[in-house]
Protein backbone atom coordinates (compact mmCIF):
# COMPACT_ATOMS: atom_id res chain seq x y z
CA UNK A 1 0.00 0.00 0.00
CA UNK A 2 1.44 3.87 -0.79
CA UNK A 3 0.31 6.66 0.60
CA UNK A 4 0.11 10.02 -0.32
CA UNK A 5 0.22 13.39 1.60
CA UNK A 6 -0.62 16.83 -0.29
CA UNK A 7 0.99 19.19 1.67
CA UNK A 8 0.44 22.93 1.09
CA UNK A 9 3.14 25.76 1.68
CA UNK A 10 1.72 28.48 3.97
CA UNK A 11 2.74 31.46 6.18
CA UNK A 12 3.20 30.52 9.95
CA UNK A 13 -0.13 30.65 11.52
CA UNK A 14 1.24 33.86 14.04
CA UNK A 15 2.17 36.03 10.98
CA UNK A 16 0.80 39.53 10.23
CA UNK A 17 -1.07 39.94 6.87
CA UNK A 18 -0.12 42.41 4.72
CA UNK A 19 -0.71 43.54 1.46
CA UNK A 20 1.18 45.03 -1.32
CA UNK A 21 0.90 46.57 -4.87
CA UNK A 22 -2.60 48.19 -4.01
CA UNK A 23 -3.54 45.65 -2.15
CA UNK A 24 -3.91 42.99 -4.97
CA UNK A 25 -0.76 40.57 -3.27
CA UNK A 26 0.08 38.93 -0.37
CA UNK A 27 3.03 40.78 0.95
CA UNK A 28 5.70 37.65 1.40
CA UNK A 29 8.16 39.98 3.36
CA UNK A 30 9.68 38.50 6.33
CA UNK A 31 7.11 35.25 6.40
CA UNK A 32 8.09 32.27 7.59
CA UNK A 33 7.09 29.17 6.02
CA UNK A 34 5.50 25.61 7.18
CA UNK A 35 3.55 22.88 6.27
CA UNK A 36 -0.04 23.70 6.48
CA UNK A 37 -1.01 22.23 10.19
CA UNK A 38 -3.58 19.66 8.80
CA UNK A 39 -1.24 18.60 6.32
CA UNK A 40 1.90 17.85 8.83
CA UNK A 41 -0.81 16.07 11.12
CA UNK A 42 -1.93 13.85 8.06
CA UNK A 43 1.73 12.90 7.59
CA UNK A 44 2.21 12.20 10.98
CA UNK A 45 -0.90 9.64 10.91
CA UNK A 46 0.02 8.45 7.78
CA UNK A 47 3.79 7.67 8.94
CA UNK A 48 1.66 6.30 12.12
CA UNK A 49 0.26 3.93 10.18
CA UNK A 50 3.11 2.62 8.02
CA UNK A 51 5.08 2.23 10.98
CA UNK A 52 2.18 -0.06 12.24
CA UNK A 53 1.74 -1.90 9.28
CA UNK A 54 4.21 -4.76 9.18
CA UNK A 55 5.49 -3.90 5.77
CA UNK A 56 1.90 -3.52 4.33
CA UNK A 57 2.28 0.26 3.84
CA UNK A 58 5.48 0.46 1.69
CA UNK A 59 5.77 4.13 1.36
CA UNK A 60 4.60 7.64 2.27
CA UNK A 61 5.12 10.00 -0.27
CA UNK A 62 4.51 14.01 0.12
CA UNK A 63 3.65 16.26 -2.72
CA UNK A 64 3.31 19.85 -3.38
CA UNK A 65 2.12 22.14 -6.13
CA UNK A 66 4.72 25.23 -5.92
CA UNK A 67 7.86 26.84 -7.11
CA UNK A 68 11.19 26.12 -6.38
CA UNK A 69 10.71 28.36 -2.99
CA UNK A 70 8.47 25.82 -1.51
CA UNK A 71 11.26 22.92 -1.26
CA UNK A 72 12.12 24.19 2.42
CA UNK A 73 8.57 23.12 3.27
CA UNK A 74 9.18 20.03 1.77
CA UNK A 75 12.44 18.78 3.09
CA UNK A 76 10.86 19.15 6.94
CA UNK A 77 8.03 16.76 5.76
CA UNK A 78 11.32 14.19 4.49
CA UNK A 79 12.65 14.75 7.51
CA UNK A 80 9.16 13.98 9.76
CA UNK A 81 9.77 11.19 8.19
CA UNK A 82 8.11 11.19 4.42
CA UNK A 83 10.16 8.50 2.20
CA UNK A 84 9.86 11.00 -1.07
CA UNK A 85 8.70 13.65 -2.37
CA UNK A 86 7.18 15.50 -5.07
CA UNK A 87 7.19 18.72 -6.45
CA UNK A 88 5.20 20.01 -9.45
CA UNK A 89 6.81 22.82 -10.64
CA UNK A 90 3.96 25.15 -11.39
CA UNK A 91 2.26 28.07 -9.52
CA UNK A 92 -0.74 27.24 -7.27
CA UNK A 93 -2.55 29.76 -8.16
CA UNK A 94 -6.27 28.66 -7.58
CA UNK A 95 -7.68 25.17 -6.30
CA UNK A 96 -8.32 24.06 -9.79
CA UNK A 97 -4.33 24.40 -10.34
CA UNK A 98 -3.70 22.31 -7.84
CA UNK A 99 -6.21 19.87 -7.82
CA UNK A 100 -5.62 19.68 -11.93
CA UNK A 101 -2.10 19.26 -11.19
CA UNK A 102 -1.79 16.54 -9.01
CA UNK A 103 -4.41 14.66 -10.48
CA UNK A 104 -1.97 14.53 -13.14
CA UNK A 105 0.29 13.62 -11.35
CA UNK A 106 -1.44 10.51 -9.31
CA UNK A 107 -2.85 9.26 -12.63
CA UNK A 108 0.91 8.50 -13.62
CA UNK A 109 1.55 7.36 -10.15
CA UNK A 110 -1.31 5.67 -8.86
CA UNK A 111 -1.42 5.50 -4.65
CA UNK A 112 -4.53 3.53 -2.31
CA UNK A 113 -5.05 6.29 -0.21
CA UNK A 114 -4.44 10.09 -0.85
CA UNK A 115 -4.19 12.53 2.37
CA UNK A 116 -5.24 16.54 2.39
CA UNK A 117 -5.93 18.57 4.55
CA UNK A 118 -9.58 20.46 5.48
CA UNK A 119 -8.16 23.46 4.73
CA UNK A 120 -4.92 25.58 3.72
CA UNK A 121 -4.27 28.49 6.60
CA UNK A 122 -3.60 30.90 3.63
CA UNK A 123 -6.63 31.01 1.37
CA UNK A 124 -9.10 28.55 3.68
CA UNK A 125 -10.05 26.95 0.02
CA UNK A 126 -11.12 24.03 1.75
CA UNK A 127 -11.62 22.86 -2.43
CA UNK A 128 -8.04 20.73 -3.13
CA UNK A 129 -8.58 17.39 -1.61
CA UNK A 130 -12.42 17.14 -2.70
CA UNK A 131 -11.81 18.46 -6.50
CA UNK A 132 -9.06 16.30 -6.47
CA UNK A 133 -11.14 13.13 -5.83
CA UNK A 134 -13.48 14.11 -8.49
CA UNK A 135 -11.08 14.43 -10.67
CA UNK A 136 -9.66 11.05 -10.18
CA UNK A 137 -13.41 9.65 -10.11
CA UNK A 138 -12.32 8.25 -6.54
CA UNK A 139 -14.26 8.39 -2.92
CA UNK A 140 -14.05 10.71 -0.61
CA UNK A 141 -14.40 11.11 2.96
CA UNK A 142 -14.39 14.42 4.54
CA UNK A 143 -13.90 16.09 8.08
CA UNK A 144 -11.94 12.74 8.79
CA UNK A 145 -11.00 13.07 12.03
CA UNK A 146 -9.65 9.10 12.58
CA UNK A 147 -7.68 6.75 9.80
CA UNK A 148 -7.37 3.22 11.10
CA UNK A 149 -6.41 0.29 8.72
CA UNK A 150 -6.49 -2.99 10.15
CA UNK A 151 -6.10 -6.01 7.63
CA UNK A 152 -6.70 -3.78 5.04
CA UNK A 153 -9.59 -3.22 6.48
CA UNK A 154 -10.20 0.73 6.08
CA UNK A 155 -12.19 2.55 9.14
CA UNK A 156 -12.96 6.33 9.31
CA UNK A 157 -13.84 9.08 11.89
CA UNK A 158 -15.50 11.61 10.55
CA UNK A 159 -17.16 14.83 12.54
CA UNK A 160 -20.98 15.31 11.46
CA UNK A 161 -22.79 18.95 13.12
CA UNK A 162 -23.52 17.86 16.77
CA UNK A 163 -21.76 14.36 16.42
CA UNK A 164 -19.56 11.92 14.51
CA UNK A 165 -19.75 8.96 12.37
CA UNK A 166 -17.86 5.91 11.50
CA UNK A 167 -17.73 4.62 7.87
CA UNK A 168 -15.71 2.28 5.51
CA UNK A 169 -14.18 2.32 2.01
CA UNK A 170 -12.47 0.72 -0.41
CA UNK A 171 -9.19 1.77 -1.71
CA UNK A 172 -7.65 4.04 -3.33
CA UNK A 173 -9.79 6.75 -2.16
CA UNK A 174 -8.79 10.57 -0.99
CA UNK A 175 -9.46 11.11 2.82
CA UNK A 176 -9.62 14.93 3.67
CA UNK A 177 -8.72 15.26 7.29
CA UNK A 178 -8.78 17.72 10.24
CA UNK A 179 -8.76 17.81 14.05
CA UNK A 180 -8.51 14.82 15.38
CA UNK A 181 -6.45 12.84 13.15
CA UNK A 182 -3.08 12.66 14.86
CA UNK A 183 -2.62 14.25 18.39
CA UNK A 184 0.75 16.39 18.05
CA UNK A 185 2.58 16.97 14.52
CA UNK A 186 5.88 14.89 14.97
CA UNK A 187 8.73 17.17 15.44
CA UNK A 188 11.84 15.99 12.96
CA UNK A 189 14.89 14.66 14.73
CA UNK A 190 18.72 15.33 14.17
CA UNK A 191 18.74 12.49 12.62
CA UNK A 192 15.47 12.84 10.39
CA UNK A 193 16.73 16.69 9.04
CA UNK A 194 20.37 14.70 8.21
CA UNK A 195 18.42 12.03 6.25
CA UNK A 196 16.05 14.80 4.68
CA UNK A 197 18.99 15.87 2.34
CA UNK A 198 19.85 12.55 0.61
CA UNK A 199 15.90 12.02 0.76
CA UNK A 200 14.47 11.97 -3.39
CA UNK A 201 13.27 15.12 -4.13
CA UNK A 202 11.34 14.85 -7.45
CA UNK A 203 10.62 18.22 -9.49
CA UNK A 204 8.08 17.24 -12.23
CA UNK A 205 7.24 19.46 -15.22
CA UNK A 206 3.62 21.10 -14.76
CA UNK A 207 0.85 19.62 -17.26
CA UNK A 208 -0.41 23.11 -17.41
CA UNK A 209 -4.03 23.60 -15.24
CA UNK A 210 -5.65 26.56 -15.78
CA UNK A 211 -6.99 28.51 -12.98
CA UNK A 212 -10.82 29.21 -12.67
CA UNK A 213 -10.41 31.53 -10.17
CA UNK A 214 -8.37 34.65 -9.57
CA UNK A 215 -7.97 37.26 -6.74
CA UNK A 216 -8.54 40.61 -7.50
CA UNK A 217 -8.19 43.01 -4.13
CA UNK A 218 -7.60 41.89 -0.76
CA UNK A 219 -9.26 43.41 2.30
CA UNK A 220 -7.83 43.87 5.93
CA UNK A 221 -11.22 43.84 8.64
CA UNK A 222 -12.06 47.48 9.42
CA UNK A 223 -10.34 48.50 12.33
CA UNK A 224 -12.20 47.20 15.73
CA UNK A 225 -13.85 49.85 17.70
CA UNK A 226 -11.90 50.37 21.33
CA UNK A 227 -13.33 47.57 23.93
CA UNK A 228 -15.39 49.41 26.88
CA UNK A 229 -14.54 48.54 30.19
CA UNK A 230 -16.68 47.73 32.53
CA UNK A 231 -15.45 48.12 36.16
CA UNK A 232 -15.94 44.33 37.76
CA UNK A 233 -18.24 46.34 40.44
CA UNK A 234 -20.48 47.01 37.95
CA UNK A 235 -21.70 43.65 36.32
CA UNK A 236 -24.89 45.00 35.95
CA UNK A 237 -23.79 47.59 33.11
CA UNK A 238 -22.22 45.08 31.17
CA UNK A 239 -25.80 43.27 31.22
CA UNK A 240 -27.77 46.72 30.15
CA UNK A 241 -24.93 47.13 27.36
CA UNK A 242 -24.87 43.81 26.56
CA UNK A 243 -29.56 44.28 25.82
CA UNK A 244 -29.79 47.81 25.34
CA UNK A 245 -26.46 48.89 23.08
CA UNK A 246 -25.99 45.39 21.73
CA UNK A 247 -29.19 44.25 21.75
CA UNK A 248 -27.79 40.71 22.16
CA UNK A 249 -29.61 39.82 24.87
CA UNK B 1 -31.24 30.40 -15.23
CA UNK B 2 -31.43 29.60 -11.74
CA UNK B 3 -29.06 29.97 -8.64
CA UNK B 4 -29.49 25.95 -6.94
CA UNK B 5 -29.31 25.80 -2.94
CA UNK B 6 -28.40 22.66 -1.40
CA UNK B 7 -30.36 22.63 1.80
CA UNK B 8 -29.49 20.04 4.65
CA UNK B 9 -31.69 18.63 6.76
CA UNK B 10 -31.23 17.07 10.35
CA UNK B 11 -33.82 14.94 11.03
CA UNK B 12 -35.98 16.16 8.56
CA UNK B 13 -36.04 19.79 9.99
CA UNK B 14 -33.99 22.66 8.24
CA UNK B 15 -32.21 25.56 10.38
CA UNK B 16 -31.27 29.04 10.34
CA UNK B 17 -28.73 28.03 7.99
CA UNK B 18 -30.82 27.03 5.05
CA UNK B 19 -32.90 29.81 5.57
CA UNK B 20 -29.71 32.08 5.19
CA UNK B 21 -28.81 30.49 2.17
CA UNK B 22 -32.30 30.94 0.59
CA UNK B 23 -32.17 34.92 1.50
CA UNK B 24 -28.92 34.95 -0.17
CA UNK B 25 -29.58 33.36 -3.49
CA UNK B 26 -32.94 35.45 -3.25
CA UNK B 27 -30.67 38.41 -3.80
CA UNK B 28 -28.49 37.40 -6.20
CA UNK B 29 -31.44 36.08 -8.01
CA UNK B 30 -33.21 39.61 -7.93
CA UNK B 31 -29.92 41.23 -9.57
CA UNK B 32 -29.91 38.49 -12.35
CA UNK B 33 -33.49 38.41 -12.89
CA UNK B 34 -33.28 34.77 -12.17
CA UNK B 35 -34.56 31.94 -10.10
CA UNK B 36 -34.42 30.07 -6.80
CA UNK B 37 -34.38 26.66 -6.42
CA UNK B 38 -33.72 24.91 -3.41
CA UNK B 39 -32.81 21.16 -3.50
CA UNK B 40 -33.15 18.56 -0.56
CA UNK B 41 -31.96 15.07 -0.52
CA UNK B 42 -33.33 12.85 2.19
CA UNK B 43 -36.88 12.54 4.13
CA UNK B 44 -38.38 15.94 4.62
CA UNK B 45 -42.02 16.68 5.34
CA UNK B 46 -43.75 18.67 2.23
CA UNK B 47 -44.83 21.23 4.97
CA UNK B 48 -41.25 21.54 6.44
CA UNK B 49 -40.35 21.69 2.68
CA UNK B 50 -42.71 24.32 2.08
CA UNK B 51 -41.21 26.68 4.67
CA UNK B 52 -38.27 27.28 2.11
CA UNK B 53 -40.55 29.18 0.24
CA UNK B 54 -41.04 31.92 3.10
CA UNK B 55 -37.30 32.97 2.47
CA UNK B 56 -37.52 33.33 -1.49
CA UNK B 57 -37.40 29.64 -3.36
CA UNK B 58 -39.38 29.65 -6.20
CA UNK B 59 -39.45 25.69 -6.55
CA UNK B 60 -37.99 23.01 -4.24
CA UNK B 61 -36.81 19.68 -5.82
CA UNK B 62 -36.83 17.15 -3.53
CA UNK B 63 -34.88 13.41 -3.99
CA UNK B 64 -35.65 10.79 -1.87
CA UNK B 65 -34.10 7.47 -1.69
CA UNK B 66 -32.87 5.04 1.00
CA UNK B 67 -29.64 5.20 -0.55
CA UNK B 68 -29.00 8.43 0.19
CA UNK B 69 -30.07 8.75 4.15
CA UNK B 70 -26.26 9.57 5.36
CA UNK B 71 -23.69 11.78 3.22
CA UNK B 72 -21.90 9.77 0.26
CA UNK B 73 -19.76 12.44 -1.01
CA UNK B 74 -19.78 11.20 -4.62
CA UNK B 75 -23.60 9.98 -5.05
CA UNK B 76 -24.57 13.79 -3.49
CA UNK B 77 -22.38 15.56 -5.95
CA UNK B 78 -23.57 13.21 -8.48
CA UNK B 79 -27.56 14.26 -7.88
CA UNK B 80 -26.56 18.09 -7.19
CA UNK B 81 -24.85 17.98 -10.56
CA UNK B 82 -28.03 16.78 -12.39
CA UNK B 83 -30.37 19.03 -10.23
CA UNK B 84 -27.54 21.46 -11.71
CA UNK B 85 -27.93 20.75 -14.83
CA UNK B 86 -31.77 20.24 -15.32
CA UNK B 87 -32.16 23.58 -13.88
CA UNK B 88 -29.38 25.56 -16.09
CA UNK B 89 -28.15 26.98 -12.68
CA UNK B 90 -25.47 29.50 -13.32
CA UNK B 91 -25.29 29.75 -9.30
CA UNK B 92 -24.67 26.41 -7.05
CA UNK B 93 -24.99 27.69 -3.52
CA UNK B 94 -23.51 25.53 -0.28
CA UNK B 95 -23.06 26.54 3.48
CA UNK B 96 -20.04 26.70 4.32
CA UNK B 97 -19.92 23.69 7.03
CA UNK B 98 -18.47 20.28 6.65
CA UNK B 99 -21.08 19.31 4.49
CA UNK B 100 -20.89 22.05 2.08
CA UNK B 101 -17.06 21.75 2.08
CA UNK B 102 -17.49 18.42 1.20
CA UNK B 103 -19.58 18.54 -1.40
CA UNK B 104 -18.76 21.94 -3.39
CA UNK B 105 -15.56 21.23 -4.65
CA UNK B 106 -16.72 17.83 -5.74
CA UNK B 107 -20.11 19.67 -8.42
CA UNK B 108 -17.44 22.35 -8.82
CA UNK B 109 -15.27 20.17 -10.81
CA UNK B 110 -18.19 18.58 -12.55
CA UNK B 111 -19.32 21.23 -13.68
CA UNK B 112 -16.56 23.21 -14.63
CA UNK B 113 -17.17 26.02 -12.39
CA UNK B 114 -15.02 28.45 -10.17
CA UNK B 115 -15.79 27.80 -6.59
CA UNK B 116 -15.24 30.46 -3.80
CA UNK B 117 -15.62 29.28 -0.54
CA UNK B 118 -16.45 31.11 2.99
CA UNK B 119 -18.12 33.81 0.54
CA UNK B 120 -19.97 36.34 2.96
CA UNK B 121 -21.54 39.06 1.00
CA UNK B 122 -23.66 39.60 -2.24
CA UNK B 123 -21.58 39.16 -5.32
CA UNK B 124 -20.40 42.91 -6.08
CA UNK B 125 -20.84 42.28 -9.68
CA UNK B 126 -22.35 39.38 -11.68
CA UNK B 127 -20.62 39.86 -15.13
CA UNK B 128 -17.91 39.50 -14.42
CA UNK B 129 -18.76 37.70 -11.05
CA UNK B 130 -17.06 38.92 -8.45
CA UNK B 131 -17.12 38.13 -4.43
CA UNK B 132 -16.24 38.67 -1.04
CA UNK B 133 -14.24 35.70 0.81
CA UNK B 134 -12.55 35.18 4.17
CA UNK B 135 -9.08 34.43 4.28
CA UNK B 136 -6.22 33.78 6.37
CA UNK B 137 -8.70 32.25 8.91
CA UNK B 138 -10.72 35.16 9.17
CA UNK B 139 -8.02 37.67 9.60
CA UNK B 140 -8.82 39.10 5.95
CA UNK B 141 -10.98 39.47 3.04
CA UNK B 142 -10.13 38.55 -0.55
CA UNK B 143 -11.94 39.29 -3.88
CA UNK B 144 -12.47 36.47 -5.93
CA UNK B 145 -13.19 37.06 -9.76
CA UNK B 146 -14.47 33.63 -11.23
CA UNK B 147 -13.40 33.14 -14.77
CA UNK B 148 -16.34 30.25 -16.03
CA UNK B 149 -19.51 30.29 -16.53
CA UNK B 150 -20.97 28.87 -13.48
CA UNK B 151 -19.82 29.45 -9.98
CA UNK B 152 -19.64 27.12 -7.04
CA UNK B 153 -20.19 29.08 -3.38
CA UNK B 154 -20.41 28.08 0.34
CA UNK B 155 -21.75 30.85 2.23
CA UNK B 156 -19.93 31.87 5.58
CA UNK B 157 -22.35 31.33 8.12
CA UNK B 158 -24.09 34.54 9.60
CA UNK B 159 -23.23 36.79 7.01
CA UNK B 160 -26.36 37.79 5.60
CA UNK B 161 -29.64 38.82 6.90
CA UNK B 162 -32.82 36.42 6.43
CA UNK B 163 -35.44 38.13 4.56
CA UNK B 164 -38.94 36.55 4.55
CA UNK B 165 -41.00 36.92 1.50
CA UNK B 166 -44.39 35.36 -0.07
CA UNK B 167 -44.43 31.94 -0.58
CA UNK B 168 -45.54 30.88 -4.18
CA UNK B 169 -43.00 27.89 -4.25
CA UNK B 170 -43.93 24.56 -5.93
CA UNK B 171 -42.54 21.30 -4.44
CA UNK B 172 -41.04 18.96 -7.21
CA UNK B 173 -39.88 15.29 -7.34
CA UNK B 174 -36.38 15.24 -8.67
CA UNK B 175 -35.97 11.51 -10.08
CA UNK B 176 -32.11 11.98 -9.99
CA UNK B 177 -29.98 8.99 -11.46
CA UNK B 178 -28.54 7.25 -8.77
CA UNK B 179 -25.79 4.89 -9.62
CA UNK B 180 -24.10 1.84 -7.36
CA UNK B 181 -20.89 2.61 -8.28
CA UNK B 182 -20.70 5.87 -6.32
CA UNK B 183 -21.38 4.17 -2.86
CA UNK B 184 -17.96 3.15 -2.12
CA UNK B 185 -17.93 4.62 1.12
CA UNK B 186 -20.63 3.38 4.08
CA UNK B 187 -21.92 4.70 7.17
CA UNK B 188 -21.53 2.10 9.77
CA UNK B 189 -22.02 3.55 12.66
CA UNK B 190 -23.34 7.29 13.60
CA UNK B 191 -22.62 9.06 16.86
CA UNK B 192 -25.08 11.80 17.85
CA UNK B 193 -24.62 14.36 20.77
CA UNK B 194 -28.01 14.79 21.88
CA UNK B 195 -29.43 17.59 24.57
CA UNK B 196 -26.64 20.15 24.18
CA UNK B 197 -26.51 23.54 22.02
CA UNK B 198 -24.48 22.64 18.91
CA UNK B 199 -21.47 24.86 19.03
CA UNK B 200 -22.18 25.70 15.74
CA UNK B 201 -25.72 27.17 15.86
CA UNK B 202 -25.19 28.42 19.16
CA UNK B 203 -26.44 31.99 18.89
CA UNK B 204 -24.34 32.94 22.38
CA UNK B 205 -20.81 30.83 23.25
CA UNK B 206 -19.86 30.37 26.45
CA UNK B 207 -16.07 29.84 26.43
CA UNK B 208 -13.39 29.22 29.21
CA UNK B 209 -9.74 29.39 28.76
CA UNK B 210 -7.16 27.88 31.16
CA UNK B 211 -7.77 31.36 32.90
CA UNK B 212 -10.27 28.78 34.18
CA UNK B 213 -7.98 26.64 36.75
CA UNK B 214 -9.38 23.16 36.63
CA UNK B 215 -11.84 20.87 34.71
CA UNK B 216 -13.56 20.60 38.39
CA UNK B 217 -13.90 24.37 38.33
CA UNK B 218 -16.93 24.39 35.36
CA UNK B 219 -19.89 24.70 36.60
CA UNK B 220 -20.26 28.48 37.29
CA UNK B 221 -19.01 28.86 33.42
CA UNK B 222 -21.44 25.45 33.15
CA UNK B 223 -24.67 28.08 34.94
CA UNK B 224 -24.40 31.04 32.88
CA UNK B 225 -24.43 28.29 29.68
CA UNK B 226 -27.72 27.23 31.21
CA UNK B 227 -29.43 30.94 31.88
CA UNK B 228 -28.60 32.57 28.42
CA UNK B 229 -29.36 29.21 26.94
CA UNK B 230 -25.83 28.79 25.27
CA UNK B 231 -23.17 26.74 23.79
CA UNK B 232 -20.16 25.76 25.75
CA UNK B 233 -16.86 25.97 24.13
CA UNK B 234 -13.20 26.22 25.15
CA UNK B 235 -9.68 27.04 23.99
CA UNK B 236 -6.94 24.65 23.07
CA UNK B 237 -5.10 23.88 25.91
CA UNK B 238 -8.13 23.55 27.81
CA UNK B 239 -9.45 20.53 25.82
CA UNK B 240 -5.50 19.26 25.09
CA UNK B 241 -5.14 18.74 28.80
CA UNK B 242 -8.98 16.78 28.82
CA UNK B 243 -10.50 19.50 30.82
CA UNK B 244 -13.44 19.37 28.52
CA UNK B 245 -14.45 17.57 25.16
CA UNK B 246 -12.70 18.03 21.98
CA UNK B 247 -15.89 19.10 20.33
CA UNK B 248 -15.81 22.00 22.38
CA UNK B 249 -12.23 23.46 20.89
CA UNK B 250 -12.64 26.72 19.01
CA UNK B 251 -9.73 28.15 16.98
CA UNK B 252 -7.73 27.92 14.06
CA UNK B 253 -7.29 24.15 14.72
CA UNK B 254 -10.60 23.44 16.29
CA UNK B 255 -14.03 24.87 15.28
CA UNK B 256 -14.60 27.89 13.31
CA UNK B 257 -18.00 29.88 14.40
CA UNK B 258 -20.03 32.87 14.07
CA UNK B 259 -22.61 33.43 16.97
CA UNK B 260 -23.68 37.04 17.56
CA UNK B 261 -22.09 36.89 21.20
CA UNK B 262 -19.02 34.93 22.63
CA UNK B 263 -17.97 35.34 26.07
CA UNK B 264 -14.47 35.08 26.20
CA UNK B 265 -13.90 33.75 30.17
CA UNK B 266 -9.94 33.50 31.23
CA UNK B 267 -8.87 33.32 27.64
CA UNK B 268 -5.67 35.38 26.51
CA UNK B 269 -6.69 35.77 22.81
CA UNK B 270 -3.94 34.46 21.49
CA UNK B 271 -4.67 34.97 17.32
CA UNK B 272 -5.13 31.34 16.56
CA UNK B 273 -8.18 31.63 18.78
CA UNK B 274 -9.25 34.93 17.30
CA UNK B 275 -9.15 32.79 13.93
CA UNK B 276 -11.94 30.84 15.18
CA UNK B 277 -14.07 33.48 16.76
CA UNK B 278 -13.62 36.68 15.65
CA UNK B 279 -16.60 36.67 13.35
CA UNK B 280 -18.87 36.66 16.57
CA UNK B 281 -21.16 39.72 16.41
CA UNK B 282 -20.00 41.04 19.86
CA UNK B 283 -16.89 39.34 22.56
CA UNK B 284 -17.38 39.75 25.49
CA UNK B 285 -14.23 39.00 27.93
CA UNK B 286 -12.95 38.71 31.47
CA UNK B 287 -9.67 38.43 32.24
CA UNK B 288 -7.56 39.14 35.25
CA UNK B 289 -4.66 40.47 33.27
CA UNK B 290 -5.54 44.37 31.56
CA UNK B 291 -3.22 43.69 29.16
CA UNK B 292 -4.07 40.31 27.61
CA UNK B 293 -4.42 40.60 23.85
CA UNK B 294 -8.77 39.51 23.95
CA UNK B 295 -9.40 42.86 24.92
CA UNK B 296 -8.35 43.90 21.89
CA UNK B 297 -10.76 41.82 19.69
CA UNK B 298 -13.23 42.20 22.53
CA UNK B 299 -16.60 44.30 22.38
CA UNK B 300 -16.89 44.78 26.38
CA UNK B 301 -14.32 44.04 28.64
CA UNK B 302 -13.74 43.39 32.52
CA UNK B 303 -10.95 43.26 34.39
CA UNK B 304 -11.34 40.77 37.07
CA UNK B 305 -11.41 36.84 38.21
CA UNK B 306 -13.93 34.68 36.28
CA UNK B 307 -14.81 33.11 39.54
CA UNK B 308 -15.94 35.78 41.19
CA UNK B 309 -17.37 37.29 38.17
CA UNK B 310 -19.13 34.70 37.07
CA UNK B 311 -21.86 33.99 39.23
CA UNK B 312 -22.51 37.51 39.41
CA UNK B 313 -22.88 37.62 35.84
CA UNK B 314 -25.11 34.75 35.73
CA UNK B 315 -27.13 36.48 38.70
CA UNK B 316 -27.38 39.80 36.83
CA UNK B 317 -28.71 38.09 33.88
CA UNK B 318 -31.50 36.16 35.70
CA UNK B 319 -32.40 39.51 37.19
CA UNK B 320 -32.73 41.40 33.54
CA UNK B 321 -35.06 38.62 32.27
CA UNK B 322 -36.97 38.39 35.09
CA UNK B 323 -37.89 42.32 34.75
C1 LIG C 1 -0.58 25.92 14.95
C2 LIG C 1 -1.31 26.33 16.19
C3 LIG C 1 -2.68 26.21 16.24
C4 LIG C 1 -3.40 26.59 17.39
N1 LIG C 1 -4.76 26.49 17.37
C5 LIG C 1 -5.46 26.93 18.45
C6 LIG C 1 -6.89 26.88 18.44
O1 LIG C 1 -7.52 26.40 17.49
N2 LIG C 1 -7.55 27.35 19.51
C7 LIG C 1 -6.91 27.87 20.61
O2 LIG C 1 -7.59 28.29 21.55
N3 LIG C 1 -5.57 27.90 20.64
C8 LIG C 1 -4.84 27.44 19.60
N4 LIG C 1 -3.48 27.46 19.67
C9 LIG C 1 -2.83 27.81 20.96
C10 LIG C 1 -2.75 29.30 21.21
O3 LIG C 1 -1.56 29.78 20.64
C11 LIG C 1 -2.75 29.59 22.73
O4 LIG C 1 -1.71 28.88 23.33
C12 LIG C 1 -4.05 29.24 23.43
O5 LIG C 1 -5.15 29.79 22.73
C13 LIG C 1 -4.05 29.76 24.86
O6 LIG C 1 -5.18 29.30 25.55
P1 LIG C 1 -5.75 30.07 26.80
O7 LIG C 1 -6.09 31.45 26.42
O8 LIG C 1 -6.84 29.25 27.38
O9 LIG C 1 -4.55 30.01 27.85
P2 LIG C 1 -3.49 31.09 28.27
O10 LIG C 1 -2.81 31.70 27.12
O11 LIG C 1 -2.68 30.45 29.33
O12 LIG C 1 -4.37 32.24 28.92
C14 LIG C 1 -5.05 32.16 30.11
C15 LIG C 1 -5.60 33.54 30.39
O13 LIG C 1 -6.40 33.50 31.56
C16 LIG C 1 -6.14 34.66 32.34
N5 LIG C 1 -6.49 34.31 33.72
C17 LIG C 1 -5.78 33.58 34.62
N6 LIG C 1 -6.47 33.46 35.76
C18 LIG C 1 -7.64 34.09 35.59
C19 LIG C 1 -8.77 34.30 36.42
N7 LIG C 1 -8.84 33.82 37.67
N8 LIG C 1 -9.79 35.02 35.93
C20 LIG C 1 -9.74 35.54 34.65
N9 LIG C 1 -8.69 35.36 33.83
C21 LIG C 1 -7.66 34.65 34.29
C22 LIG C 1 -4.70 34.98 32.10
O14 LIG C 1 -4.45 36.35 32.33
C23 LIG C 1 -4.52 34.60 30.64
O15 LIG C 1 -4.77 35.69 29.77
C24 LIG C 1 -2.73 27.08 18.53
C25 LIG C 1 -1.33 27.20 18.50
C26 LIG C 1 -0.63 26.84 17.35
C27 LIG C 1 0.86 27.00 17.36
N1 LIG D 1 -0.08 23.76 -3.47
C1 LIG D 1 -0.48 22.60 -2.94
N2 LIG D 1 0.23 21.46 -3.12
C2 LIG D 1 -0.16 20.29 -2.60
N3 LIG D 1 -1.27 20.15 -1.86
C3 LIG D 1 -2.03 21.23 -1.62
C4 LIG D 1 -1.68 22.51 -2.15
N4 LIG D 1 -2.63 23.39 -1.77
C5 LIG D 1 -3.52 22.70 -1.02
N5 LIG D 1 -3.17 21.40 -0.94
C6 LIG D 1 -3.87 20.33 -0.19
O1 LIG D 1 -5.24 20.63 -0.11
C7 LIG D 1 -5.66 20.86 1.23
C8 LIG D 1 -6.73 21.90 1.28
O2 LIG D 1 -6.26 23.08 0.71
P1 LIG D 1 -7.21 24.24 0.17
O3 LIG D 1 -8.22 23.63 -0.71
O4 LIG D 1 -6.26 25.14 -0.55
O5 LIG D 1 -7.80 24.89 1.39
C9 LIG D 1 -4.37 21.18 1.96
O6 LIG D 1 -4.49 20.87 3.35
C10 LIG D 1 -3.39 20.26 1.25
O7 LIG D 1 -3.53 18.92 1.69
Amino acid sequence: MKILVCISNVPDTTTKIRFTDDDTRFDTASVQWIINPWDELALTRALELKEGSGGSIEKVTVVNVGPKESEPTIRKALAIGADDAVRIDAEPLDAHVVAGELAGHIRNNPYDIVLCGIDSSDYNGSLVGGMLAELLDLPSVSSVSKLNIENDEITINREIDGGSEILSTETPFVAIVQKGIALEPRIPSMRGIMMARKKPLNVVEAAGAEPLTEFVRFELPPPKAACKMVDEENIRELVALLHNEAKVL
Amino acid sequence: MSVIVFVENWDGKFKKLSFELISYARQIADKSGSRVIALSIGTVEDDELHKLGNYGADKILKVEDERLNSLINKAYASVITQAAEKESSDTVLFSHNATGKALAPRVAVRLKAGAVTGVTEIPSSLDPFEVKKKVFTNKAFANVRVRSVKNVLTLFQNSVEIKETENNAEIEAFDAEIRDQDFKTRVLEVNKITGKVLLTDAEIVVSGGRGMKGPEKWQPLEDLAAELGAAIACSRPVSDEGWRPHEEHVGQTGKIIAPNLYFALGISGAIQHLGGVSSSKYIVAVNTDKDAPIFEAADYGIVGDVHKILPELTGEIKKMKDA
